[in-house]
């Protein structure tokens, strides 16, 4: 939530995507959930006026106690712009105070409040020809479900590759939406396991390095835009490389989760 | 306001004195930034202050760290709810640097290494209530957390503490900086929750 690196300063008006009305927060009804992992789950919200969004943007949800008590968090937006339902995807960490609420309490017919879209800077725009890179670390996998769902609604010719590293096959997030994904056309789809791979597996099985990126993603002259999400020494990692292979600094965009352990 | 069933957060509650609103405590020290992290050799680093001065000035790497530096103790907070206390920098009062600048303006805008940029009326960087710094718990700043040299304003939300910062240019009317064009609150007052646009 700070720094971009070489890009342009912003217009002065306000950015395509920022939004001018004050954000009131929105009550929201759990509609479903599904798991995702055994720690991850997905929230589905039905929300009264929700004001539409982007893909990559997030939303803060809040959480009151019975004597008052507020926790607020930001979560990815997963769900894409023209679904009926707002999906936020949580990964549960054991020492949190929301996330183990979130996913282990949360059922459906309840309500949270949120606040949203946030966000303009961390977002895909359709109306862009530039090849897309998107780079995955765990649950940063998020707000790319949004962005691969919103391709397909618009018929969007970008062409998008995905490269999703994730601890083991047990970790996976989005398996076989991805994999529905993959067989699109324009959309391509590389996963790593670091940790642990079935016998089987046909993917790749490291950590990412600046050979499997070079492999993986656009070369710099063809002008791509690149994503990166997730933790916060991942992303540092993939951004160094990118820029390593000649990438502009100021067209590769990251969201880094904190690196707090208090979600 | 929505109750949310079975919820009932941390036994022990921040003291609402020192955390402001929305902000839960931590204890590492995340990262984030909208980019990559530059890195910037420090026989090309300078810091200007530029815009509507009589005189830009311009130190080098060498110039900026003969000035005096002092250590000092503060609580941060992230818009992004996460706060820090008790965080301890060492660098150079904005009130050393602005001391020989003659200016009628009245905002700030810090620019940075990486093309980020922030806005702040000039008053708050003053009468030690900002700083430059070089330090992080007695140790030379990670590029990670905006070295070598970030602003630090620990009063606004950290966005307005512009990491690899390079310079400030003065300016008679407010200007919004990279964040506070894609939604964020143009001042940035944790106290008051001004996280977003009309906060």
């Amino acid at each position: 939530m700070t720094e971009p690196a070489g890009a342009v300063r912003p217009p002065t008006s306000i950015a395509a995507g920022a939004s001018r009305r004050r954000l009131g927060w929105q009550p929201a009804t759990v509609a479903d959930v599904r798991w995702e992992n055994p720690q991850c789950k997905s929230i589905f919200l039905s929300v009264a006026g929700w004001p539409g969004h982007r893909p990559g943007q997030h939303l803060d949800l809040r959480l009151t106690a019975e004597d008052g008590y507020q926790a607020q968090r930001s979560y990815s937006i997963a769900s894409a712009p023209g679904d009926e339902l707002l999906m936020i995807t949580v990964d549960c960490l054991p020492d949190g105070e929301v996330s183990p609420y979130l996913v282990d309490q949360v059922r459906p017919g309840d309500q949270l409040e949120l606040r949203g879209p946030i966000g303009g800077y961390f977002v895909w725009d359709e109306s862009r020809s530039d090849p897309v890179t998107l780079i995955a670390g765990g649950s940063g996998i998020a707000p790319f479900r949004s962005f691969l769902r919103h391709h397909e609604v618009v018929g969007s010719t970008t062409p998008i590759r995905l490269l999703y590293s994730t601890q083991s096959s047990a970790s996976m997030i989005f398996r076989d939406e991805l994999q529905a994904q993959a067989s699109r056309e324009l959309i391509d789809i590389d996963i790593t396991l670091t940790r642990e791979q079935p016998a089987d597996w046909t993917g790749y099985r490291r950590r990412i390095d600046a050979e499997l990126l070079g492999m993986i993603v656009w070369p710099a002259e063809e002008h791509p835009v690149d994503y990166v999400c997730g933790p916060t020494g991942f992303v540092e990692k993939a951004s160094d490389i990118l820029v390593a292979l000649g990438h502009e600094p100021g067209r590769v965009l990251t969201e880094r989760f904190g690196g707090t352990r208090e979600g | 306001m929505v109750l949310s069933r079975g919820f009932r957060g941390r036994s022990t509650r921040p003291d609402p004195g020192r955390v402001p609103p929305g902000q839960y405590l931590t204890t590492d020290f995340p990262v984030l930034s909208a980019g990559p992290t530059p890195r910037v050799d420090r026989d090309q680093w300078t810091f200007s202050v530029r815009g509507e001065v009589d005189e830009p000035i311009t130190w080098t790497w060498q110039q900026f760290r003969d000035l005096p530096s002092e250590t000092f103790t503060v609580d941060i907070h992230c818009v992004t709810k996460w706060s820090k206390l008790d965080t301890t920098w060492t660098g150079v009062s904005l009130d050393t640097l602005l001391d020989e600048v003659e200016t009628a303006a009245e905002y700030a805008l810090a620019f940075s290494d990486g093309g980020y940029t922030t806005n702040l009326p000039l008053d708050d960087l003053l009468d030690g209530q900002a700083w430059l710094v070089h330090e992080y718990e007695h140790e030379p700043l990670h590029p990670e957390h905006g070295g070598p040299i970030r602003l630090l304003v620990p009063h606004l939300y950290f966005w307005k503490s512009a990491k690899w910062v390079r310079g400030i240019e003065l300016h008679a009317n407010d200007e919004p900086g990279f964040w506070e064009t894609y939604g964020y609150h143009n001042y940035g007052d944790p106290w008051k929750e001004q996280r977003y646009n009309g906060d």
